[in-house]
C-alpha cells in the first residue's frame, strides 16, 4: 500500500497541498482530477521526491517510511513516475539506458541479448518507432514519443506503484489509448497500485479507476467511484 | 618504482646537454646542428603570454634526457619485467597485446620496445622509433623534419627541436591502407623529467592509417614538462587520424605542437581527449593546401582541480573546395578552468571553402570556469563558416528525471556527462571509449585529481 498522511506540500513558503490524505492499494487504480493548478502534478513530484518541495506529514511505501529517501531510494522500492515533461538526455543512449534501469530493479537477468528482444516487443506493443531505440533519452522526440518512452521505462523496471503525471496530456487518441490500455493490463497482471494524475475523464475509458480524488486548491475536496469523473467531464469542475 | 636509469643527462639545458643528446645517439651532424640553432632560438624567443599561465615553469630543474636501458628491444620476451608491470598499471587490454608486435612503446626518453608486425614491413609500412628512423632512413627524415612546424614556430616548438626523444615515426606507402590502429603508449618516469618525444608521419598518396597514443603518468610532487611536436604529411588522396587520449599527472605541463598539411582530396582527422595535466596548451592544426582537402578536429577537455585546458584547433584554408570541422567539448569541475581556443583561416583563392565550429561547454558548479576564443580570418569572399557555441549546467530536472529511474545522484551526473561526450567518445577505439568513461568518472568522484 501507498500511504499519503497529513501531507503538506510547500513550495517557498507557499503552501500548495494541504493535509493530504490518501491511500492506493496494490492493484488499485486512484485517479486525482482538478483544475489547473490544484496541485495534481506537485503530489505526484513530492511522492516522488523532487528536491525543490518542502514537506510535512507521513509518506509510506508498503509500511517503510519514505519521505526521508531521495529519489532514487523510493525508486528502487518500487515507485515509478511517468512525468509529465521527460527531459532529454543527450548521448545517452536508449538500449543502454533501458538496460541500466532494468538492472537497478531486477535480481534475476535475463541475457542482454534476450533483453534486446524483449524491448523490441515492448516497444512494438507501444506502436513506438522502433529507430527511437537507438537515439538519444527523449533527445528530439515528439510529445507523444516521449510518453510512450516513459511506459517503455516503466514496463523495464517492474515497479509496485505507479504514478502517471498527466501522461494525457497532448497525446491523440491512438497514442492514448495504447498507453492507457498498456498500464491497465500491466497493473492488472502484477498487481500494481497506479496513481492517475488527469485532467481529463478520457484516459479513464481505458484505465478504469477504482476511486476517483478531486482536487482542488491544494485541498482534496470530494472523493468518488468512476461517475464522478464522467460527472466532471459534462459539468467541469466548477458544479463540483 | 626504482629509477634504473642507464643514462641520466645533468639537471637543466645548455648548449652541452643538447650536443651530448646528440653525440648519446650518434645523430648526423646536420641533426646536432639543427638541435644548437633551436637551442638558441628557443633562448630568444619569449614564453607565450596569450594563453594559459606558465610561470610555473622552472626551465632550470628539468632532466631533458634519460635514457631508460641500453638499446631497443626486439621482442616482449625482453622487456624488462618492471616495465611490463608499468603497462599491467597503466591498464593496457589484454586483447592488446596479440598486437602488441606493433606497439611503440615510450619508456622514459626511449622507445624500448620496438618490434614490428611482420605485415606492416611487407606491405612496406614504416613505423619505428624517431631515432631509429634517423638512423635508418636519415634522408627521409630531413626531408620532413621540421618542415612542417619550424623551429621558430613557437617557443616549445624550439626546446623540443633542441631536445627530443623518442616519439614515433611512420611512412605508409601508396594506397597501402593499415587495417588496424597503430598505438603507442607514453608515461613520464622521473620526477621532474620533461618528455620531448617528435612524431613525423608520412602518409603516401591514397593510403590510411589510424595512430592511437594513450598517455598516463604516475604523480610526482614536482613540476614536470611534456611537450612535444607531431607532424604529418597526408599526400593526395590520403587519409589519416590521429587519435590521443593523454592523462598526465595533475603537476605536468603538457604544451604541444601539432600539425598537418593536407593535400588534394586528402583527409586529416584529429581526435583529441586532454584529461589529465596541471596546465594543456594544445592546438591541432590541419592546412588545407589541396583542392578538397577535408580536415577535422574533434576534441574533449576535461578540466578539475587545478587544471587549465587550454585546447581548440586550427584550420587554415589554402585551396577551393576545402572543408573542415571542428567539435570541441569541454567539462570543467572542482573549479577547472577550459578553454576553447581556435582559429579558421581561409585565404584568398580558398574559393567554396567550408568550416564549422561547434564548442560546448558544460560547467559543474559555481567554482569552475569556460571561456572560448574563437579567431577566424576570412579573406576570400565564397566561403562559409559557422560557428556554434553552447555552455550548460546540469540541470536540476535532469538530475531528478534520472534519479526517479532509481540512479544515485553521481550516476545520474556521470550518465550526462558520458552523454555530453559521446559524440567524441563513439569516434575512439573502443577500449579507449570505455576508458575515457572511467577515467571521468572516477574524477567526478574525486578519487583521482
Amino acid at each position: 500500500m501507498m500511504e499519503i498522511k497529513n501531507l503538506v506540500v510547500k513550495i517557498e513558503k507557499k503552501i500548495i497541498l494541504n493535509n493530504i490524505n490518501l491511500s492506493i492499494n496494490s492493484g488499485e487504480v486512484v485517479a486525482v482530477m482538478g483544475p489547473n493548478g490544484s496541485g495534481k502534478s506537485t503530489l505526484a513530484y513530492a511522492l516522488a521526491g523532487h528536491p525543490k518541495y518542502e514537506i510535512s506529514g507521513n509518506l509510506k511505501l508498503d509500511g517503510e517510511k519514505i519521505d526521508d529517501k531521495s529519489p532514487d531510494l523510493r525508486a528502487n522500492m518500487g515507485l515509478f513516475l511517468a512525468n509529465q515533461y521527460p527531459v532529454a538526455i543527450p548521448g545517452l543512449g536508449i538500449n543502454s539506458f533501458l538496460w541500466q534501469v532494468y538492472k537497478k530493479r531486477e535480481k534475476k537477468l535475463m541475457s542482454l541479448v534476450d533483453f534486446r528482444k524483449h524491448v523490441i516487443e515492448l516497444a512494438k506493443s507501444l506502436n513506438l518507432n522502433l529507430d527511437l531505440l537507438n537515439r538519444s533519452l527523449n533527445d528530439g522526440f515528439s510529445g507523444g514519443e516521449k510518453k510512450k518512452m516513459e511506459i517503455l521505462q516503466m514496463l523495464v523496471s517492474s515497479p509496485k506503484y505507479i504514478i502517471l503525471d498527466e501522461i494525457d496530456s497532448g497525446l491523440d487518441v491512438d497514442a492514448l489509448k495504447v498507453i492507457a490500455l498498456t498500464v491497465a493490463k500491466f497493473a492488472l497482471k502484477n498487481k500494481v497500485g497506479v496513481l492517475v494524475i488527469t485532467h481529463y475523464n478520457r484516459i479513464l475509458k481505458y484505465l478504469k479507476a477504482d476511486r476517483v480524488v478531486i482536487l482542488e486548491k491544494g485541498n482534496i475536496i470530494k472523493i468518488g467511484n468512476n461517475k464522478l469523473a464522467e460527472e466532471i467531464e459534462e459539468a467541469g469542475y466548477g458544479e463540483i | 618504482m626504482p629509477e634504473d636509469n642507464v643514462f641520466k643527462a645533468k639537471r637543466g639545458l645548455d648548449e652541452s646537454v643538447v650536443t651530448t643528446i646528440s653525440q648519446i645517439k650518434d645523430e648526423p651532424k646536420w641533426m646536432l646542428d639543427n638541435r644548437i640553432l633551436a637551442y638558441k632560438k628557443f633562448l630568444d624567443m619569449k614564453m607565450p603570454s596569450w594563453g594559459a599561465d606558465l610561470s610555473g615553469i622552472d626551465f632550470a630543474n628539468i632532466f631533458y634526457y634519460v635514457k631508460a636501458s641500453q638499446k631497443t628491444e626486439k621482442s616482449w620476451d625482453d622487456v624488462p619485467a618492471d616495465i611490463k608491470t608499468t603497462y599491467d598499471r597503466l591498464g593496457i587490454p589484454e586483447a592488446e597485446k596479440e598486437y602488441l608486435g606493433g606497439v611503440k612503446a615510450q619508456y622514459e626518453s626511449e622507445v624500448v620496445y620496438g618490434s614490428l608486425m611482420k605485415k606492416f614491413s611487407d606491405q612496406g609500412i614504416i613505423f619505428c622509433g624517431m631515432d631509429e628512423a634517423l638512423a635508418k632512413y636519415p634522408d627521409l627524415v630531413q626531408e620532413y623534419f621540421g618542415k612542417l612546424i619550424p623551429m621558430g614556430d613557437n617557443k616549445f616548438a624550439a626546446l623540443n627541436t633542441a631536445v627530443w626523444s623518442g616519439g614515433s615515426f611512420i611512412y605508409v606507402p601508396k594506397n597501402v591502407k593499415v587495417d588496424m590502429p597503430l598505438q603507442a603508449y607514453f608515461r613520464i618516469n622521473s620526477a621532474n623529467m620533461g618528455q620531448f618525444e617528435r612524431t613525423l608521419m608520412i602518409i603516401d598518396e591514397g593510403a590510411f592509417v589510424h595512430y592511437v597514443e594513450g598517455c598516463t603518468a604516475p604523480i610526482y610532487s614536482t613540476d614536470s614538462l611534456h611537450s612535444a611536436v607531431v607532424e604529418i604529411f597526408v599526400k593526395k588522396g590520403g587519409r589519416c587520424r590521429y587519435t590521443t587520449i593523454q592523462n598526465w599527472s595533475t603537476n605536468v605541463y603538457n604544451l604541444v605542437t601539432k600539425r598537418a598539411k593536407v593535400e588534394e582530396d586528402g583527409v586529416m582527422e584529429w581526435v583529441d581527449g586532454n584529461l589529465g595535466s596541471k596546465t594543456t596548451m594544445k592546438y591541432p592544426s590541419v592546412v588545407l593546401v589541396g583542392n578538397r582537402a577535408h580536415g577535422e578536429i574533434l576534441s574533449v577537455a576535461v578540466a578539475g582541480k587545478g587544471q587549465h585546458q587550454d585546447a581548440g584547433g586550427k584550420c587554415i584554408h589554402l585551396a577551393p573546395n576545402t572543408t573542415s570541422r571542428i567539435i570541441s567539448k569541454s567539462i570543467s569541475m572542482k573549479g577547472g578552468r577550459a578553454s576553447y581556443r581556435g582559429m579558421i583561416m581561409m585565404a584568398p583563392g580558398a574559393k567554396n571553402a567550408r568550416s564549422k565550429v561547434v564548442c560546448d561547454a558544460l560547467i559543474l558548479d559555481k567554482k569552475s570556469r569556460s571561456d572560448t576564443y574563437p579567431v577566424n580570418k576570412i579573406n576570400e569572399s565564397e566561403v562559409t563558416l559557422e560557428h556554434e557555441a553552447t555552455v550548460s549546467k546540469i540541470g536540476e530536472e535532469q538530475i531528478f528525471y534520472l534519479m526517479s529511474r532509481g540512479f544515485t545522484d553521481h550516476e545520474a551526473e556521470a550518465m550526462i556527462i558520458n552523454g555530453f561526450i559521446e559524440p567524441i567518445v563513439k569516434e575512439l577505439p573502443m577500449e579507449y571509449s570505455v576508458e575515457l568513461n572511467r577515467l571521468i568518472n572516477l574524477q567526478m568522484e574525486g578519487s583521482v585529481g
